[in-house]
């Protein structure tokens, strides 16, 4: 008797159990599902040019928050373009950035760093980690900002495009150098993982033939570490694409799109990715059309996010084989 | 490899000048003497290519090897025996400096290399010129050719490219009588081999930089009789080329492919003399009992 | 060799091996990451130093504990003790709603999780709401919330549209941000509980669900705490969120009047938020108050994360 109620009991734990961790893919089908719902209407008005190029986006965004109150007359119109090239050059110039420079410093935490050395630089990973985004934007528009636009950018060069663009120092540079430093402590953790969970025989028999330490750990250690790489790389680009508060503070919060041909102007322009094109404009969500191109946006985001994660755990899951724990 | 075919004999060597009992209840000094008489070059021993003396080393305060002094002699193979813990190990790896590696690793005494100190080598050199195939097989996880390769790659000032590689890996491969089985798929990924394969893939890696001692730390104890056979075979024929030094606690293939033979006991050289002097008579009560397989 | 002639006994820690001897790319690389290491160093070290100074030049105890003042120019009056409420009251939120959750479905899937596709969808699940921008899950919240079944959480404007922006709606956002961490480290403290721990209770007749809740759970308990307030400082320090969920505005705004639910109901802002708010991206021009709202946010962030290690150091002596 007394059995069989236990067991009910037990299987009614399992299931509340099972339903509650259920939630989460509840809540995630619920997101893709708003989400996309709310912004189809941009979506449908523009078509695929609502990635292409044509006009100024800031001057369309206007235009649909001015829409008229009528929804037949709602103004959809839109070309995100320089807001689509302005999130993949941050994303893929700080990545880039980061990559090497996380390898580099794992390199240093697992092998050359002296052991009081590792002590300390293992705490400050986890603190630039642990740092707000809304801190580094800070410490980026009332220090870095200011620097370049008074100091690094010349009067010269902004006259030089003054009638295209206003280079205040919030530009392309500083947000890839910001946005480095925060991604690169998520990367530097998994890649010095994967190091030190590398076979030791490999890093022996390396050793043993004449090679020396770096040798040996570029030519083995970091080859057997490669599926870490790339996952540490595809998951700081998904925070890449969120990062919205810091960019906002100082990508420009122009729809501008920096052109390399302006060579080391470039670096200078303006621009303003997804993410802070949303934070820019968070107030205006209840005016209809308006709200709906923004949540466009986030859909966007979110399907990126979304690939990218998944894309993620796909690289993750070889490493699993060597114990890395990820 | 057939097995059909006989062994080249083993060569023997005149013991008639044979060395005194190395008694290690003796004070040092008598045993030092001791040792250096034992291992005085007599007139048909090889030269020697490097010299141990007085080494001693520790981790910490634990000692690991207490005042040995052996020759490694060129064109000979030096079989290390004794049992678990003895110290044979961290004596054949302080021959390439490997011991370094251990952050509380202490040594006295010298190693010479053709009379240079290898500590005043850079270790890099040193163990291109010593190398060394491990217990377990671990080759790298690369294609064979990359894997044989790989210390010519490293030693090279400018990257060589893979027509000039390829007969060294080739020769590598031929001595290490891997060529007939891989030769004509040199991408195949090495962990893909067998183990018997893998350790000859690891025998051929060391012999690519053209050492001039090989070291060999129980090679075969994880692999199965034939491929032990395959490999014993080898190191038989290529001790011409490199002077060979094994560590191997199975006594039977110490007999088969050792020309010396070295017995040391929690740290000690307890004796040192040609094969088949410390098998047939040996000197020294404990290699008797050790030989004569009383403990092990 | 003469046997009278005995070589000098030199001891030897470690031999020749000079970085100079390595070819130049070598050495390059080798202070390149020397160089990363020092560098990265460098850049913590001067973003604390900075931060210390700016928060104790502006820092001042009135700042803490006055209301920011009513009116868009802050840089005249007032302190950020709206937003320091609105902070602790957002994360505690947060953590409530993240905490059974997180620990909830690491119990499962540890525990039992059958079927076996449900429990690898999850786990994929939650590592894609860690990935989600916080920006997304704001733009989530808010058209979730904006629903008339969520009128309870927030405030209701005439005309019947939910506003959507509250305390709870940006605090059930905020759990998501804490779940993947409490669940990461719950799952691990779960499964490094050695099955003898578990097959002994069993043994003693307990069922598998008492035996979570009374052996389990407290074995796991520092690895839940870890998450906890690794969770805290996440939700502590985000922005996007709050921008877009908390309604700004500077005072907390209550809705309704039942004593607690009326302030969870109503908006407010947090420290995250002011410090946006008074840099130049935001209306304010009041960069000091910036910067000591965002001293006193980076200390609250760093012991959050930080603190812990002490927690986990000493509750690793009582195991031992």
């Amino acid at each position: 008797m007394n059995e069989s109620a236990a067991a009910r009991s037990e299987r009614r734990a399992e299931r509340s159990l099972g339903a509650l961790s259920s939630l989460v893919l509840v809540l995630i089908a619920a997101m893709c599902t708003f989400v996309l719902l709310k912004a189809w209407p941009s979506f449908s008005h523009n078509g695929p040019m609502w990635f292409g190029w044509g006009g100024n986006v800031d001057d369309q965004l206007t235009a649909i928050f001015n829409s008229p109150a009528n929804p037949a007359k709602w103004d959809y119109t839109i070309r995100t373009w320089p807001i689509l090239y302005a999130t993949a050059l941050v994303t893929i110039i700080s990545v880039g950035i980061g990559i090497v420079v996380s390898t580099l410093a794992a390199v240093f935490i697992v092998e050359f760093a002296p052991d009081s050395a590792k002590r300390v630089v293992s705490p400050v990973i986890r603190l630039l980690a642990a740092v707000p985004s809304v801190i580094y934007g800070l410490i980026g528009i009332l220090v870095l900002v200011p620097f370049v636009g008074n100091h690094l950018i010349s009067e010269g060069r902004k006259n030089a495009v003054t009638f295209v663009v206003q280079l205040s120092g919030a530009s392309l540079g500083v947000a890839v150098v910001i946005l480095t430093i925060m991604i690169t402590p998520i990367m530097v953790a998994i890649i010095a993982d994967a190091f030190r969970a590398v076979p030791n025989g490999w890093k022996e028999g390396a050793i043993a033939l004449g090679a020396n330490r770096w040798r040996v750990m570029w030519t083995v250690v970091v080859r057997s570490a490669r599926p870490a790489i790339i996952a540490a790389a595809v998951i700081a680009a998904a925070r890449a694409i969120g990062e919205g508060i810091m960019l906002a503070m100082v990508s420009g919060s122009v729809g501008f799109a920096p052109n390399p041909m302006d060579g080391i102007t470039f670096v200078f322009e303006p621009m303003r990715p997804y993410a802070a094109t949303i934070v820019d404009n968070a107030e205006g969500l209840s005016v209809k059309p308006f709200g709906q191109t923004i949540y466009a946006m986030a859909a966007v985001l979110l399907f990126a996010s979304l690939m990218l994660s998944l894309g993620g755990n796909l690289a993750k899951r070889p490493l699993r084989k060597y114990g890395v724990r990820l | 490899m057939s097995s059909s075919t006989p062994l080249p004999p083993i060569r023997r060597i005149n013991t008639d000048n044979a060395p005194t009992v190395v008694d290690p209840r003796n004070d040092n000094l008598a045993a030092a003497d001791a040792i250096a008489a034992a291992v005085a070059p007599g007139a048909s021993d090889r030269p020697e290519r490097m010299r141990i003396e007085d080494l001693s080393i520790a981790y910490g305060t634990k000692p690991a090897v207490r005042n040995v002094t052996l020759p490694v002699r060129e064109g000979e193979v030096l079989a290390l025996i004794g049992p678990s813990g003895c110290g044979k190990t961290t004596l054949l790896r302080s021959l390439n400096r490997l011991t370094e590696l251990t952050a509380t690793a202490v040594a006295t005494g010298s190693i010479t290399l053709y009379g240079e100190n290898i500590h005043e080598l850079e270790a890099t050199d040193l163990r291109r010129r010593v190398s060394m195939v491990f217990q377990q097989p671990n080759p790298f996880p690369m294609s064979i050719f990359d894997n044989v390769a790989y210390a010519i790659r490293e030693q090279a000032s400018r990257k060589p490219n893979k027509s000039t590689l390829l007969p060294l890996v080739r020769e590598a491969l031929e001595d290490a009588g891997l060529w007939d089985e891989v030769g004509d798929n040199l991408d195949h990924p090495a962990l893909r081999l067998s183990g018997g394969q893998q350790q000859r893939l690891c025998i051929a890696r060391a012999l690519a930089s053209k050492p001039e001692v090989l070291l060999m730390d129980e090679p075969c104890s994880a692999l199965d009789p034939k491929s032990t056979e395959i490999i014993e075979e080898l190191i038989t024929r290529l001790r011409e080329k490199v002077a060979i030094v094994i560590v191997t606690h199975n006594l039977q293939q110490a007999h088969r492919v050792g020309d010396h033979v070295a017995f040391m006991y929690l740290g000690e050289l307890v004796e040192y003399g040609a094969v088949e002097q410390v098998f047939n008579s040996p000197r020294a009560e404990r290699t008797q009992n050790y030989v004569g397989g009383v403990f092990g | 060799m003469s046997t009278a002639l005995k070589p000098p006994n030199v001891v030897h820690r470690r031999g020749k091996d000079t970085i100079k001897s390595w070819p130049l790319a070598d050495r390059m690389a080798y202070y390149a990451c020397w160089a990363v290491g020092i560098g990265l160093c460098f850049i913590a070290g001067t973003l604390i130093l900075f931060m210390l100074s700016k928060g104790l030049k502006y820092v001042s105890l009135d700042l803490i504990f006055s209301n920011p003042a009513v009116g868009a120019d802050q840089s005249q009056t007032g302190g950020f003790l709206a937003p320091i409420l609105g902070t602790f009251i957002l994360t505690l939120v947060g953590t409530l709603i993240a905490l059974p959750l997180g620990v909830g479905t690491a119990i499962w899937i540890v525990e039992y999780g059958r079927p076996t596709r449900l429990a690898r969808a999850v786990e994929s699940g939650i590592e894609v709401v860690a990935g989600t921008p916080s920006i997304v899950l704001g733009i989530f919240g808010l058209l979730l919330f904006s629903n008339g079944i969520f009128a309870f959480m927030s405030f209701t404007a005439l005309g019947g549209a939910v506003v959507g922006r509250s305390f709870l709606t940006a605090g059930a956002m905020m759990s998501l941000i804490a779940l993947p961490l409490i669940f990461t480290t719950t799952r691990e403290a779960l499964q490094q509980v050695p099955a003898q721990v578990r097959e002994a209770s069993y043994a003693l007749g307990k069922t598998k669900w008492s035996t979570i809740r009374k052996v389990l759970i407290p074995t796991a308990r520092p690895g839940i705490l870890t998450g906890t307030a690794l969770g805290m400082g996440r939700i502590a320090g985000d922005t996007a969120i709050v921008v877009i969920l908390l309604g700004a505005t500077l005072q907390l705004e209550k809705v309704g009047s039942a004593p607690i639910v009326s302030t969870l109901r109503g908006t407010g802002s947090t420290l995250t938020s002011y410090v946006y708010n008074n840099s130049p991206a935001g209306e304010g021009n009041a960069p000091q108050k910036a910067y000591a709202a965002a001293f006193v946010l980076l200390i609250l962030v760093l012991v959050l994360n930080f603190g812990i290690d002490l927690i986990a150091r000493r509750s690793k002596k009582e195991t031992v």
